[in-house]
């Protein structure tokens, strides 16, 4: 067990930036929210999965909405009224709560309401990384049910999503109540038993981003190779080094979509690369052959500071690296892949794991 | 003709200009009360005045207000009304300032219900009592000055206005500021800079007053103008209400400035001083702005400083010969005293382009000696960190015209990686005087719209609408007027498909004879 203090924050938002793999959000509202929260409820009990009571009841929290209205209209406490009209519904008390989402700023939104709500958070997640729908969790990939779910927005209205036949139903109904609620809302499903957070959720992800952000941190503080300090604390390889060339992006049905094109400096000189994005990086060509394909991470981070670098950041100039890390397990399994596999994004590619 | 005037934190400059000609240019040193300085430049520089010219405009650009900020001083007692309850109560206005910035302006903060959603929705009705409750608080601390924000005012400004109507009704002593008059989305920024425009209103109002005064006590009848954070201009009475648009504007005037005198209206500027070398782009004759918020004297704000490189070379910079190393070491202002062809003990970037020939300087028989091979190979890196920072700052592959300005760009050659031309403009000391003289009047307008109910095109034509309207009650000639920018980002995750467009629109100053431009 460990305690997210005010002093971690800082660090689990760098790295849930890098694990973010280019979308999931800018964590800087998300950190300040936190911040506040801890400030005025006290820090935040983080267990482990096998830390878990036998009977733990998990309640999975996240934010729902634009990031580009999260920026006007600040998220209050709506991670907290989401809980609590979940307990409500199904009669059970959470005992714990966890990230849907490691990668960007909804790592924070579980440990804001926790903090308010006197629970521990759970070191693990439903992604490992960052992903743009809902339905892409580890936990309905493996047999959670997404329903019911709450949705709260910071008025006091709630929603509770009793049941659908499926998740993708489940994202389609909440985002209509969320453009209602005034586009920020966050939600809340139904508890979990410790039996399928230890099976079904990424381990040890909170602790992975604080590590990585206390590594980037200190690397910058002793003048090392934050890319270096990257690489010690998570297992995975650069793919590329260079400069961005070309951004070009469309925004279709709500999507950030694009493609990043990068000629290559140093070890690359006279190679280049070519990611595509929707959100999140998700091929990467390396001289046109693939280099590294979702659900394996692709992150992009500043060569000089190991800053990570969001798509909407990219432009003609930067100096990236780009960071190839290998998908956590339970994406790689069929079942895995069938919901976030190249495939499941309309990429005519197969799989192949990347070899660190 | 124009005056334009930059007061730096050691120099006021001061030009004088005729049309598209520099008449006359002077330095002084900056004074603590500013206007003296002003005046002692003025009085200079205009009695080189043509017989029959005339002053028509005298433009100023400051960085007063930028350092009052910075030493915390000279900041009047503040509030922020933030209409926005039940929403974003986690974070309340001053949540991300520096303590002892927000103990400098009392830090008094009020939530109230109010505020709108995304798409123009009520959040909550205006509360009409609340907003009487904290106006008659803020008399009973002494707060002096006002800020006024609400959720998703540059959507509807309604609420801010009917709470700004209420507080001068309630307590006409109090300035008012309200935060949608500063445009973009993004709550915290625009609010913490609607709070600083709050706290610096007194100062501005004092300063500027003096400063109109002094110019007619020199016998001047012109109007006064100052610039602004994106290189445009506001009048006197704009600026005192709005002096937080001056704070970035030090940028702004040099690279203008230096485009002016280059005549390059898209390509780099490469400023190179004593300890630092500044690179930044030129987008139609104005910096490109860079895409994340500025921090200003610690506090995040929605304005956008100009997209520069910065790489500590300059010609004070210390060179080691073996091994190699240059810099990040300047000995600065030193120069005169420490360069060896000024007869001093240390080796810097200045000694090395008075050895290679590219520089006149000193005394070059004191570097005679130094080795060829160190000369060449100082030079190869000196020349490759200046085009690695251009090509950082440039917008596509292609070569473009490149300025040098500023006295140490005698360290590069005439011959620039990625630049079609390299141009050494003269007179490039006094680049932020000019650049405030040839700055013209612009108006910028945010919205977001749904593309539901309008097809793109009218979103953006009735943008551009209000941004030629915008230009035209800051005083621009409406014959000049042209769309500078138009930067559209659709929102993502919201299914109605909204997007949210920015215009600026800038033209000359109505009513001048001659343009600069």
């Amino acid at each position: 067990m460990w305690q997210a203090t005010e002093n971690e924050l800082e660090s689990i938002a760098i790295g849930a930036g890098i694990l973010g793999t280019g979308g999931g959000g800018n964590p800087y509202i998300g950190q300040l929210r936190a911040r506040q929260a801890i400030r005025r409820w006290g820090p935040v009990d983080v267990l482990a999965p096998d830390e878990l009571p036998e009977d733990a009841r998990v309640v999975c929290v996240g934010g729902i909405g634009a990031p580009t209205v999260g920026i006007e209209k600040v998220r209050d406490l709506q991670s907290y009224h989401a809980l609590r009209a979940i307990e409500d519904f199904t009669g059970e008390q959470a005992t714990a709560l966890i990230s849907n989402e490691i990668g960007g700023s909804n790592s924070m939104e579980p440990l804001i309401a926790a903090a308010m709500a006197g629970l521990p958070v759970v070191d693990a997640d439903g992604m490992g990384r960052a992903f743009p729908e809902f339905q892409m969790k580890t936990f309905f990939v493996y047999g959670v049910p997404c329903c019911p779910m709450a949705v709260a927005d910071e008025k006091g209205n709630s929603v509770v999503i009793r049941e659908t036949i499926d998740p993708r139903w489940a994202e389609r109904l909440a985002r209509s109540v969320t453009i209602q609620m005034g586009c920020v809302a966050c939600y809340a499903v139904a508890p979990m038993s410790t039996e399928q957070v230890r099976r079904t959720a990424v381990p040890l992800t909170l602790s992975l981003a604080r590590d990585l952000g206390d590594a980037v941190k200190s690397a910058r503080q002793h003048g090392d190779d934050p890319l270096d300090a990257i690489l010690s604390v998570c297992p995975g390889r650069v793919l590329f080094s260079g400069k961005v060339v070309d951004v070009e992006r469309r925004t279709t049905a709500g999507f950030a979509r694009g493609v990043l094109t990068i000629d290559g400096l140093d070890a690359n000189a006279g190679e280049r690369m070519v990611i595509e994005f929707q959100n999140e990086n998700l091929v990467a060509r390396h001289d046109g052959a693939i280099a590294c394909v979702v659900p394996d991470l692709i992150c992009a981070v500043a060569t000089d500071l190991g800053e990570p670098v969001t798509t909407e950041l990219m432009r003609y100039g930067l100096r990236v690296t780009i960071l190839g890390f290998p998908a956590p397990e339970l994406w790689t399994r069929p079942e895995g892949l069938a919901v976030a596999g190249p495939h499941a994004f309309g990429y005519d590619v197969d799989y192949t794991p990347l070899v660190v | 003709m124009l005056v334009g005037v930059d007061v730096g934190g050691t120099n006021t400059d001061a030009v004088l200009m005729d049309g598209p000609r520099l008449i006359n240019a002077v330095k002084l040193p900056t004074t603590p009360d500013v206007t003296t300085g002003i005046v002692d430049a003025m009085r200079e520089l205009l009695a080189e005045l043509p017989a029959g010219a005339r002053a028509d405009a005298v433009m100023v650009g400051t960085t007063h207000f930028t350092n009052a900020l910075l030493e915390r001083r000279e900041l009047a007692p503040t509030a922020v009304l933030r209409l926005c309850l039940p929403a974003t109560q986690l974070l309340p206005p001053l949540v991300d300032w520096p303590d002892d910035l927000r103990d400098a302006i009392g830090g008094f903060t009020y939530m109230v219900g109010g505020g709108h959603e995304f798409d123009g929705r009520e959040i909550s009705p205006l509360d009409r009592g609340e907003i009487r409750r904290a106006v008659a608080d803020m008399r009973r601390q002494g707060v002096r000055s006002v800020a006024v924000s609400g959720v998703f005012s540059p959507v509807n400004g309604e609420h801010e206005s009917a709470a700004a109507a209420m507080v001068r009704e309630e307590a006409p002593d109090l300035r008012v500021c309200v935060s949608h008059e500063n445009g973009r989305t993004g709550l915290l920024e625009r609010e913490n800079a609607a709070t600083l425009n709050a706290a610096l209103g007194e100062l501005a109002q004092r300063t500027i007053r003096g400063i109109e005064r002094a110019i007619e006590e020199l016998g001047v009848d012109a109007p006064l103008y100052l610039s602004q954070n994106d290189g445009t201009l506001m009048d006197a009475d704009f600026a005192s209400n709005f002096p937080v648009l001056t704070i970035a504007s030090g940028p702004t005037n040099s690279m203008r400035g230096a485009a002016w005198l280059s005549g390059i209206r898209d390509g780099i500027v490469v400023d190179v001083g004593g300890t630092s070398t500044d690179v930044g782009a030129l987008v139609n004759g104005f910096p490109r702005e860079a895409a994340v918020a500025v921090e200003m004297a610690g506090v995040r704000t929605n304005f956008r400083m100009p997209d520069t490189v910065s790489i500590p070379l300059g010609g004070g910079t210390v060179v080691e010969s073996d091994p190699l190393r240059i810099g990040p070491e300047s000995v600065g202002y030193r120069l005169l005293e420490s360069g060896l062809v000024f007869g001093g003990g240390t080796l810097t970037t200045t000694d090395v382009a008075v050895a290679s020939g590219r520089a006149q300087l000193g005394d070059p028989q004191l570097v005679a000696g130094m080795d060829a091979s160190v000369v060449r190979r100082v030079n190869t890196e000196i020349q490759r960190r200046v085009e690695t920072a251009i090509d950082r700052v440039k917008l596509s592959r292609d070569d473009v015209p490149v300025a040098l300005v500023g006295g140490g760009s005698i360290l590069l050659g005439d011959e620039l990686a990625g630049a079609s031309e390299v141009l050494r403009p003269e007179n490039s000391g006094v680049a932020n005087a000019i650049g405030a003289a040839i700055a013209q009047v612009g108006g910028q307008v945010e919205r977001v719209y749904s593309l539901e109910g309008m097809g793109r095109e009218q979103a953006i034509a009735d943008c551009s609408a209000a941004a030629v309207a915008r230009a035209v009650s800051a005083g621009a000639d409406p014959a000049t007027i042209e769309v500078v920018e138009i930067d559209e980002v659709p929102l993502t995750y919201v299914p109605s498909n909204a997007t949210r467009v920015r215009v600026k629109a800038v033209g000359d100053l109505a009513g001048l004879g001659g343009s600069a431009r």
